[in-house]
């Protein structure tokens, strides 16, 4: 499904600003032009690092990510610019297809497969600096609408904490980016040092599906098919916020702020129910909770939208929204992927015009202190 | 309803697939073996470029482990979210009531009857020896 066998039939129609009400897109995904494209900013022992031995994640006897895409580079088959280079290589088709004609006033950049999940922890890390250089550079100093985020090679702590407080105070970056699938459940203490700097940096921790953690995508293994990956992005972030909530870092960390990226909402509710019901239960294992752990996710965690769950009927997204909190969505792309969510039909439900512009706006300017 | 002359035969052969503006309207024009399928470009789930989506076959399986692939080249799959479309329908294979795109009859006429009229042919200059695609809508 791969292979494109036929010749494309012209351009694709992209279009001018438009009238669409503007929106924040909480989850946008630059791509490198070539694969040397973070050269000028990588050291030269690095380069030749790269060139002699490649860099090897942490899966192994394997390349590239664990299931295979159902599209090229997991790209909406359009999204390749005229120009040549992948999709999401070109700042300027983004903007003709997608920055402007959907009137994207805030942008956060969330770069993947660059300096994360690389087996080597310094190289992992010496690519995680040189894509926050190459996110400035090419990106955010030539688009306003654009933010970044500092990417931090999480499975060597000291390096991310250190990365974060280089960017700290620096108007381009919005958040902290990691991934889902770590090598230790996010909440374990050898992570805390990324949330305490993150914190000093008033940065929120966004935790992006996927990644490199090195186990099995499922805790009972390796599925054999792609649509396994996608629905287990849910498990597998339920995993991670269980034990952030469960280590106590909201109760160590009072002002984090986490956003769930790309990992689907609509299964929050059951699972604050659950951890409630047994947190009442079984309170004296983990007397550092002070509060029912659903509360902490209330006020903590912020859900980007895309992909969505289409319920039938599709009301009952509303009724899941709800119980997270209209101040707590943001709405996304996922711009270049082939899931992408196009504004102006994702949300095909009737919301009030206040929920509206929370949902589709405000509160991504609330949560990263733009002024969009 | 009139009938639009949107190009010559040989502008979209066998196989392949042109989008055209008609009436204000994306319409996507796709050639089977000489037969002309027309349908509205825009996906109904939520409004990809059908046009540029991969056209394929019909995977199908009575049970696992077996499979069926046919109609290879009959069904075109939105280039975003991956829904497969008859192209000689517009329906969606997993959901065909409620999920399709309006589908316009597409036929060839000949150069000399599409003189004669009534066509409506704005942008494309009409020769008598060459055959064209017409659709109605």
């Amino acid at each position: 499904m791969n292979v494109e066998n036929h010749p494309l039939p012209g351009p694709v129609p992209t279009g001018a600003k438009s009238s669409r009400t503007a929106i924040a897109d909480c989850d946008i995904h630059p791509v490198r032009s070539q694969p040397n494209a973070f050269d000028p900013w990588l050291p030269a022992r690095w380069r030749a690092h790269l060139q002699t031995y490649g860099a090897g994640r942490r899966l192994g006897m394997q390349a590239g990510p664990a299931y295979p895409k159902s599209q090229p580079n997991a790209a909406r088959r359009d999204a390749v610019p005229p120009e040549g280079g992948p999709p999401g290589s070109s700042l300027a088709f983004m903007q003709a297809q997608h920055l402007d004609p959907n009137n994207v006033a805030l942008g956060i950049l969330n770069p993947l497969q660059t300096g994360q999940g690389i087996a080597n922890p310094e190289l992992s890390a010496a690519i995680c600096h040189a894509t926050n250089q190459w996110q400035v550079a090419e990106w955010t100093s030539k688009d306003k609408r654009l933010r970044a985020s500092v990417l931090v090679p999480y499975e060597f702590t000291e390096a991310a904490a250190a990365e974060i407080r280089h960017w700290a105070g620096h108007k381009d970056f919005a958040q902290v980016l990691v991934l889902s699938r770590t090598g230790e459940p996010l909440g374990n203490r050898r992570y805390w040092p990324i949330y305490e700097a993150a914190c000093e940096a008033g940065l929120p921790v966004a935790v992006h599906a996927f990644g490199y953690g090195g186990a099995p995508i499922s805790s009972t293994g390796w599925p054999s098919h792609y649509i396994e990956e996608m629905t287990g992005h849910a498990q597998s972030c339920q995993a991670g916020l269980a034990s952030m909530v469960i280590e106590g870092i909201f109760e160590r960390f009072p002002t984090l702020k986490v956003v769930m990226v790309e990992a689907g909402f609509a299964w929050a509710p059951a699972f604050g129910w659950r951890l409630d019901k047994v947190w009442e239960q079984l309170r004296t294992e983990t007397p550092h909770l002070r509060r029912k752990p659903s509360e902490y996710l209330r006020e903590h965690v912020w859900w980007t939208s895309q992909p969505m769950e289409e319920p039938e009927p599709r009301t009952h997204l509303l009724d899941t929204i709800d119980w997270m909190g209209w101040d707590r969505v943001l709405f996304a792309t996922d711009y270049p992927h082939w899931d992408f969510d196009d504004p102006a039909l994702a949300l095909a439900v009737p919301i009030t015009d206040a929920q509206r512009k929370s949902f589709f706006l405000e509160n991504a300017k609330n949560l990263y202190g733009v002024q969009a | 309803m009139s009938r639009h002359v949107v190009a010559p035969t040989n502008e979209i052969p066998p196989g392949t697939r042109k989008l055209f503006t008609i009436k204000g309207r994306p319409i996507a024009i796709f050639n089977l073996d000489g037969d002309y399928f027309g349908m509205f470009n825009r996906c109904p789930h939520q409004g990809g470029s059908l046009c540029h989506g991969t056209v394929t076959g019909l995977v199908e399986s009575a049970t696992p482990g077996e499979y069926i692939y046919s109609r290879k080249g009959e069904i075109v799959r939105c280039p975003w979210h991956g829904w497969e479309f008859d192209i000689r329908t517009g329906k969606s294979y997993c959901d065909p009531d409620r999920i399709k795109t309006r589908s316009y009859t597409v036929e060839t006429a000949e150069g000399a009857k599409v003189v004669e009229g009534p066509y409506v042919a704005e942008t494309v200059p009409v020769r008598v020896e060459e055959n064209y695609i017409v659709v109605e809508m």
